[in-house]
């Protein structure tokens, strides 16, 4: 069944190359993130493994979920969701933190 | 446009419609799980030492193979669709199978390390938890429901992801309608990155 180009639909088809790169990447904080935990625990470890889980989350948000070349919707209402998650964890542990 | 008087091969598609319907679910899985990690890092915060000892119990080097098999497997899901934009038919079903089988890769990992725990009494209501600290148990609990229901997502990826391969052989999915791949490559990517919050809080924390 032949559909028309629809308005929206990108044109730009993501490299394999591209795709590889970001593997990579990914698992190249992979071994930073343990390394890091095994070998130099401190304090700040576990604030320094979410960072990086952080790091890797959005790499795979911005590339294989393709949101680079989204429009500004739908990266505002991504946006939007992580902004409300993030209010609703800080506004709990502010309640938390003084009990 | 009087797609309506068509009686021939024109269908209604709406591939940005589409893809926010699936975004806006995921949005909700966000939601789900991020509150299951709030209640993870709220015990956590209360029970700091016992979640640290309970670490203990959990095999790094498993949890890192599975991260490494779930990264992976995102990898594969993204290549096939770029392989069907590209009109790599055969290409693109193949990476798509690559990734059922990593998922399920993943999943016997789970199963494997499930069966250990429980082997050790480690599972909810059993005696040896409940005379363990609090902590202890909430860490457990968290860690076997958490962990369980991301399991559950990987599973029901998996069988999507076969329709999605039969859809592709069938030319359903093909180089100028592929919204049923990349939806589910959007839910796949999305169970890949709720994994990546898992590993470090379960299996890094000693």
């Amino acid at each position: 069944m032949k559909v028309e180009r629809q308005e929206g639909m990108e044109t730009h088809t993501v490299s394999y190359r591209t795709y590889i790169f970001v593997w990579v990447a990914l698992l190249a904080l992979l071994g930073i993130t343990i390394a890091a935990a095994k070998y130099y625990y401190s304090t700040y470890s576990v604030l320094i493994n979410l960072l990086i889980a952080s790091i890797k989350a959005f790499l795979v948000l911005i590339f294989f979920m393709h949101l680079k070349y989204e429009g500004r919707f739908l990266k505002g209402l991504v946006f939007l969701t992580i902004g409300i998650l993030t209010s609703i964890i800080a506004l709990t542990f502010s309640d938390v933190w003084f009990r | 446009m009087d797609e309506l008087t068509h009686t021939s091969t024109s269908e209604h598609r709406d591939y940005v419609g589409a893809k926010l319907g699936m975004w806006l679910f995921l949005f909700t899985e966000i939601l789900l799980f991020g509150v299951m990690f709030l209640v993870y890092s709220a015990y956590r915060d209360v029970n700091s030492s016992e979640f640290h000892e309970a670490g203990r119990e959990m095999n790094v080097t498993m949890g890192a193979v599975n991260t490494i098999i779930l990264l992976s497997s995102s990898l594969t899901m993204a290549l096939s669709i770029s392989a069907i934009k590209n009109g790599a038919k055969t290409r693109s079903i193949l990476l798509q199978i690559t990734t059922i089988i990593l998922g399920t890769v993943f999943l016997v990992n789970k199963y494997v390390e499930w069966s250990d725990h429980i082997r050790h009494g480690l599972y909810p209501g059993s005696p040896d938890l409940l005379s363990m600290g609090h902590g202890k148990i909430l860490f457990f609990g968290l860690y076997y429901v958490m962990t369980g229901i991301h399991g559950l997502h990987v599973l029901i990826g998996i069988i999507v992801i076969a329709f999605t391969a039969v859809f592709t052989f069938r030319g359903v999915v093909n180089s100028e309608n592929f919204s049923k791949l990349e939806n589910t490559g959007l839910y796949w990517h999305f169970v890949d990155i709720v994994w990546i919050y898992l590993f470090p809080l379960f299996y890094l924390i000693t």
